[in-house]
């Protein structure tokens, strides 16, 4: 049995190394440290620890006027309040003076510790990937998101980082280096290729077996840098494969499923099907319910593909 | 000050508003909201704050958010007087790829310190300067202007809170008390009184000023330095598209298309000489 690991704890952690590492670094706060993990880095570097309190727009900017100064901050809250609530302040503050701060959001997807559709982000892939100069990376698993926390530091321009709240398994193995742009194969395969990032990939990687045992040979891509995006193994899945079929827990509009569309009609127009929250508001719920009320499990992912396939 | 001094920015406020109504001649662009903010800037870029202009990007230089980036046209006027922009450059103002951008590029525009434009935002970048000057110690002295009706925006007052929690005694915000919004009085789009008072009991020290008087702009910025543990508002009172009469009382002066008979009329009023505004009509007439 592989062991669990929570990406918000691997952040967090990191985050703290980071700290003892730059003195430049330093870590805004809307109110919600414990949660985002960044509790850390406030025990830690009290003095390097900015708390604006529940005001997220102003985090922001203060955040970009501190970059100017030649820190690196991290702004950080949850994913729908770093999108939805402070998107203005993240595109004309952050990203089109290109300031080196780096966005942390927090509760992605579907996965938000069951708060429902009001803490839930099902827009934030969309809202970010269409800011231009802005970096948007969402990685799998805890190793992933060390590494990733790292990079995001070194990476000279805004960044956002979409965090996993819950434990998920490893992903990636211990020779993994994370490049921006770059996708991961999990899994080698030749009839279907299985797109994911996030949360999305164990479910994924789960729907892979269960097809194995159908006779259906299902490529696997954790897909963490999703701008830029890895056009190249997009375009050779959809080459190599019967088709690609993408799974995140953020609506179809605008999230990985569309950003690898534009890929394969672009450059090697071959089948999709994207495999997300239809357009609708989340709930409240356990992971597992809401995986299964958004037809987000193993299960229905394998069936998808199945059917998706012409079985 | 001395009266020379005194004097000279009275003369540099002057050429703010002349350079201003010849970039914006031949254009659309905000003529009332510039020229509100002539003085302030004068005594900001001239005789407040640490900047040299043989090295504009020096790391101890104080820094100017013009948080009401609309008004960048006194700016970019303010920063030719510096010699930050080459005068001919002024006259590229909205065109494809000019430095000079519809509101300040802190990547395009030596001596831009942000990009502004959407309101209330670059407020929070100076907390986040002043801050940031703070902790390191710098003696970094952070200033902005925000406009009367940019304190609508809810984020104005995220960055007062922020900023008195923080006890930014290097930073100071003057409050472009102009009157007008877009669209109407300021008051009739949404009243704002008591401003003072609001600005007051957000923790910041606050003072009133005539924003057209360069002695009493610069006392309440010798004031300012005076006080610990505080952020200053200095509550400027102004009148916009002040000495352009045309426009002066107008609510329509926020962004406007001056006519060739009003671009001569307020140079002449502003002292220019015949030579001058013909040269002005004809650059307006080519544009």
């Amino acid at each position: 049995m592989p062991e669990y690991m929570s990406p918000r704890e691997a952040w967090g952690k990191t985050l703290v190394e980071l700290g003892q590492e730059n003195p430049d670094v330093v870590v805004l706060d809307a109110d919600i440290n414990p949660a985002t993990r960044t509790c850390y880095f406030l025990e830690k570097f009290p003095e390097r620890f900015i708390q604006v309190g529940v005001a997220e727009q102003n985090m922001m900017g203060v955040a970009a006027g501190m970059a100017t100064m030649g820190f690196i901050p991290f702004a950080t809250t949850f994913a729908c309040f770093a999108s939805r609530r402070a998107c203005d302040q993240v595109t004309i503050s952050i990203a089109y003076p290109r300031l080196n701060v780096k966005i942390m959001g927090g509760y992605p997807g579907l996965f938000a510790g069951k708060n429902g559709a009001t803490h839930q982000s099902l827009e934030d892939i969309a809202i970010f990937r269409s800011i231009a100069n802005m970096v948007v990376i969402q990685p799998a698993d805890a190793a992933e998101t060390k590494q990733v926390v790292r990079f995001a530091a070194e990476y000279d321009g805004p960044v956002y980082l979409r965090i996993g709240r819950d434990p998920v398994p490893p992903v990636v193995p211990d020779d993994y280096r994370f490049r921006l742009g770059k996708a991961y194969r999990v899994r080698d395969g030749k009839d279907v290729t299985l797109i994911a990032c996030g949360a999305s990939l164990e479910d994924a990687v789960e729907a892979a077996l269960m097809l194995e045992k159908k006779g259906i040979d299902a490529r696997v891509i954790n897909c963490s840098s999703i701008k830029p995006i890895d056009e190249e193994a997009i375009a050779a899945a959809a080459a190599e494969t019967a088709g690609i079929v993408t799974v995140e827990s953020h609506n179809i509009h605008g999230g990985l499923g569309s950003a690898v569309a534009e890929v394969v009609c672009e450059e090697s127009p071959a089948r999709l099907k994207r495999i997300g929250v239809r357009d609708v508001f989340g709930k409240s719920g356990t992971n597992e319910e809401m995986k299964k009320k958004f037809g987000l499990t193993a299960e229905d992912i394998a069936a998808q593909t199945v059917a998706f396939l012409g079985g | 000050m001395t009266p020379e001094k005194l004097k000279k920015l009275e003369e540099i406020a002057s050429r703010i508003r002349i350079k201003t109504i010849k970039m914006l001649a031949g254009t659309t662009g905000h003529v009332g909201g510039s020229m509100s903010i002539a003085e302030m800037l004068a005594v900001l870029y001239f005789h407040e704050m640490k900047v040299d202009p043989s090295n504009p990007r020096f790391a101890g230089r104080d820094r100017f958010v013009l948080s009401k980036g609309h008004g960048c046209p006194a700016l970019y006027s303010a920063l030719s007087e510096l010699g930050y922009i080459p005068e001919e450059t002024l006259w590229t103002l909205h065109k494809m790829d000019s430095p000079l951008q519809g509101h300040p590029d802190m990547r395009m525009c030596p001596g831009i310190e942000m990009s502004t434009g959407a309101l209330g935002q670059g407020i929070s970048t100076a907390v986040g300067m002043a801050l940031g000057a703070g902790m390191r110690k710098s003696g970094v002295r952070v200033y902005s202007i925000v406009g009367c009706a940019e304190c609508h925006e809810g984020q104005v007052w995220e960055a007062a809170m922020c900023a008195a929690k923080y006890g930014l005694h290097n930073l100071v915000v003057f409050v472009d008390f102009n009157k007008f919004a877009l669209s109407e009085t300021t008051q009739h789009v949404m009243p704002i009184d008591p401003l003072p008072q609001k600005w007051a009991s957000f923790g910041w020290h606050t003072m009133e000023v005539d924003g057209h008087d360069i002695g009493k702009i610069a006392a309440a910025l010798d004031e300012a330095r005076n006080i610990k543990g505080k952020p200053t508002a200095i509550i400027a009172h102004t009148i916009k598209a002040h000495k352009v009469s045309c426009w002066v009382g107008k609510w329509q002066c926020h962004s406007v298309t001056l006519t060739a008979d009003q671009v001569r009329r307020t140079l002449a009023e502003m002292g220019c000489g015949s030579q001058e505004i013909d040269d002005t009509v004809v650059r307006m007439e080519q544009r």
